[in-house]
């Protein structure tokens, strides 16, 4: 149900890559042989023959993992295309080192028809570097009031469904979701929040919302309804994923679910387990305001631990492309979301790697863990599967913006920051879909 | 001094730099003619995107009182109604090559935004529920003309904090001079988090005696249909800061207007021990002050220039990257 631009399956030979793939147990210094697109082989370093018209990567020193999986992408498409749209949304997903992505519905007007998902389908065919699956809205027009014609949306294609950007309101209409969803399957992507207890809050409630004077947005606005998604799921026997989890206590009421045996996934984006309300001090909305808001550093420790203990199976950048005239007004009354795609990794690995929160390892399995919750294959490097390979300099450093951004949109929370770490080639489905220009030209590895 | 964005940016020796320049203003003021030359030919505009009496007629006099060019812009009858930005408000603004820029704008952050934007100083007149300086500079030089010292002093600011940038300057400005402040409301008047400015928090008005001051912040009516408060009557009956509740050594503030008779008894206000009359009066040698500070306050040393002086302070050269 993944769709992307045909092109030349890969044919290379990546020597002496530093090959990890911890769920594959595959871990050492390999030749990796793609052939026809798949992974043929994985030699001793050096070792590996050179197949007629494969290109020869010099890898030594670099890494190479499976590419990573994004669950939760605003691709703006249709209607908001000056934002981003399905070419440039998949160009910063391969930079990202992402073989694969979801699209998210709340476009304008939102994906809720049939048509609407074959039309992207249709798009994404033409226009995608790495392969797209798109999600439809829950309810029409996301209005939260009748349910989409969710059996028909699945048979054109729908990957899942999902009203992300806004909550199920109503606690009926969202039980009524989850007993379709035994008609027609389809993950259930959740957008936590609880609408009267956020109000026009705009940021995270607590000291230093009270030290900016912008209004709060409590924690308990996320937990409750994630408790209250969690219980109903139970009682339907249905499967839901919450979306980037935010706050100590809805970590805590998703390991609670799962100790029940709720079927219930849940992601967290690198802004929320790098940043924390802090920096909103600086009112910079260009960089700091999204929703769910950055929360307080005990909030970032619970995301971590949920990352390491699996009750965070995945990460998902949330990546939300806007416009400068969006974001160059008070932080109030600025668009909420960030760009994150093309820097996942490196901030990652910068943020929490390098400094020992968390091992390499764990992060290249949560990078590709958003897959499976939505019934696709987890992206791997074992013998004869499709090519899904990130190539990474761990020891880069660059400074982000600086050779600007494949997205089309520049709000990126890591702007201006010097990260160390960085995606050089990114070969999804199969094909390359991706190499850093100056790697390419031979100038930097 | 470049731009006065939050009483977090000064230090207790800024805040008393400024003091004490007002208070040389305010002996100008008692002159017959009570201009001085100081900011001659250079221009002062003055952008207000909420409405205002205090602020923008105290700041526009104190920008008339040195002698600057004022420019006043309201947003009600401007571009910005057409749709206008911000941002292109103030770059067209900006073309009369203005020395300061007062604004007044109803969201956080938004005199911090256009300091960015401007080679002008920039003078936060009030932004959202985040900070209003000028007005705690005033109440802090209002207070020390009566207490000497706000060292020791404790200070309780009553009423609705939450949705009061007074609030949050002044436990700032009153803090870094040394007072002890309370704030006290009801919990959903109060914000979650607000001890860390460094006050205590209370719920009643049982213990206002151990107070000095008590600064009582107004209470919007709208406050009611948003279930902040059950009802105005009841609110009144128990936070109104009273005749009853006060004993006369209190010293009584407001940062107006005053709703009679809600966060005020009508005799409180009226009483001597109120200082109302007297914080108004202190904003405009406060804000002159503040302009001084900024357009002129490199030469810290030069005393104001008496109004025979024939030679104007010489200005500084504004709008160049400090």
């Amino acid at each position: 149900m993944l769709d992307v631009r045909e092109g030349p399956a890969a044919e290379l030979v990546l020597r002496a890559a530093t090959v990890l793939d911890p769920v594959a147990g595959i871990e050492g210094q390999h030749d990796l042989v793609v052939r026809d697109g798949r992974v043929a082989e994985l030699a001793a370093p050096g070792a590996a023959a050179v197949p007629e018209g494969a290109e020869v990567v010099e890898a030594e020193g670099l890494h190479a993992f499976p590419a990573f999986f994004d669950p939760h992408v605003h691709l703006r498409t249709p209607g908001h295309e000056h934002k981003e749209d399905v070419e440039t949304g998949t160009r910063a997903a391969a930079a990202g080192g992402f073989c694969g992505i979801l699209a998210m519905a709340n476009t304008q007007p939102p994906v809720s028809t049939a048509a609407d998902v074959s039309a992207l389908r249709e798009q994404a065919r033409a226009a995608a570097s790495v392969p797209v699956g798109f999600l439809a809205t829950v309810t029409k027009d996301m209005r939260g009031e009748e349910l989409t014609e969710m059996v028909e949306l699945r048979e054109a294609g729908a990957v899942g469904f999902s009203d992300d950007g806004l909550p199920i309101r109503s606690a009926n209409v969202m039980r009524r979701a989850l007993q379709y969803q035994h008609l027609c399957g389809g993950n259930i992507a959740l957008h936590e929040e609880e609408p009267t207890l956020s109000g026009d809050g705009v940021m995270h409630e607590g000291p230093v919302s009270a030290a900016v004077g912008l209004a709060g947005v409590p924690s308990v606005s996320e937990s409750t309804m994630v408790a209250r998604d969690a219980a109903l799921a139970r009682y339907e026997n249905a499967r839901i994923h919450v979306q980037h989890l935010s706050a100590a206590e809805s970590v805590e009421a998703v390991a609670a679910a799962k100790a029940v045996g709720v079927e219930i996934s849940a992601e967290a984006s690198p802004h929320h387990l790098c940043l924390t309300d802090e920096a909103v001090r600086s009112l910079d909305p260009n960089r700091f305001k999204m929703n769910p808001p950055l929360r307080a550093e005990s909030d970032r420790q619970a995301l971590i631990a949920g990352l390491r203990d699996g009750t965070v199976e995945c990460i998902a950048t949330d990546h939300a492309p806007h416009q400068p005239e969006e974001k160059e007004v008070p932080f109030e009354q600025a668009a909420m979301g960030v760009t994150g795609l093309e820097t996942a990794f490196a901030a990652l690995h910068t943020e929490l790697v390098l400094p020992g929160v968390i091992g390499l390892d764990l992060l290249v399995e949560r990078l590709a863990g958003g897959a499976a919750p939505f019934g696709i294959e987890r992206p791997t490097l074992a013998l004869h599967s499709e090519a899904n390979v990130v190539l990474c300099d761990l020891g880069a450093e660059w400074t982000v913006g600086e050779d600007g951004y494949e997205s089309r949109s520049q709000n990126s929370w890591c702007a201006g920051r010097t990260l160390t770490g960085r995606v050089l080639m990114t070969i999804a489905a199969g094909q390359v879909a991706y190499r850093l220009r100056t790697f390419s030209l031979g100038v930097a590895t | 001094m470049r731009h006065l964005l939050s009483i977090d940016d000064l230090t207790r020796e800024e805040i008393e730099a400024i003091l004490d320049r007002a208070e040389s203003f305010a002996e100008v003021g008692r002159r017959d003619i009570k201009k001085v030359p100081t900011l001659r030919g250079r221009t002062v505009v003055s952008l207000f995107y909420e409405s205002s009496t205090r602020t923008s007629s105290s700041f526009e006099l104190a920008a008339k009182r040195l002698s600057a060019d004022l420019v006043s812009v309201k947003a009600a009858g401007s571009s910005v109604e057409k749709g206008e930005s911000l941002k292109d408000t103030v770059a067209t603004l900006s073309a009369y090559d203005p020395a300061a820029i007062v604004i007044r704008h109803p969201y956080a952050g938004a005199a911090q935004m256009i300091a960015g934007w401007t080679p002008a100083a920039v003078v936060n007149a009030g932004d959202g529920k985040h900070e209003h300086p000028s007005q705690a500079l005033l109440d802090v030089y209002t207070l020390r003309r009566r207490l000497e010292s706000l060292e020791g002093r404790r200070i309780w600011i009553v009423g609705d904090v939450l949705h009061s940038r007074v609030a949050r300057s002044n436990v700032l400005a009153f803090t870094r001079m040394g007072a002890e402040v309370t704030v006290c409301g009801p919990p959903t008047l109060i914000p979650r988090g607000i001890e860390e400015l460094g006050c205590t928090v209370a719920h009643s008005l049982d213990g206002l005696e151990e107070a000095d001051v008590v600064y009582a912040l107004r209470m919007q009516t709208e406050r009611m249909s948003e279930s902040f408060v059950p009802s105005l009557r009841e609110y009144a009956a128990t936070f109104q800061v009273g005749s009853r509740r006060l004993h006369p050594r209190q010293l009584l503030m407001h940062p107006g207007p005053v709703n009679r008779g809600v966060e005020i008894s009508g005799e409180a206000i009226d009483s001597p021990q109120s200082l109302i009359a007297e914080q108004v009066a202190a904003g405009l040698v406060v804000r002159m002050a503040i302009l001084y500070e900024l357009l002129a306050g490199a030469e810290r040393s030069t005393p104001v220039p008496s109004d025979d002086d024939g030679a104007p302070a010489g200005p500084t050269p504004i709008g160049q990257p400090a």
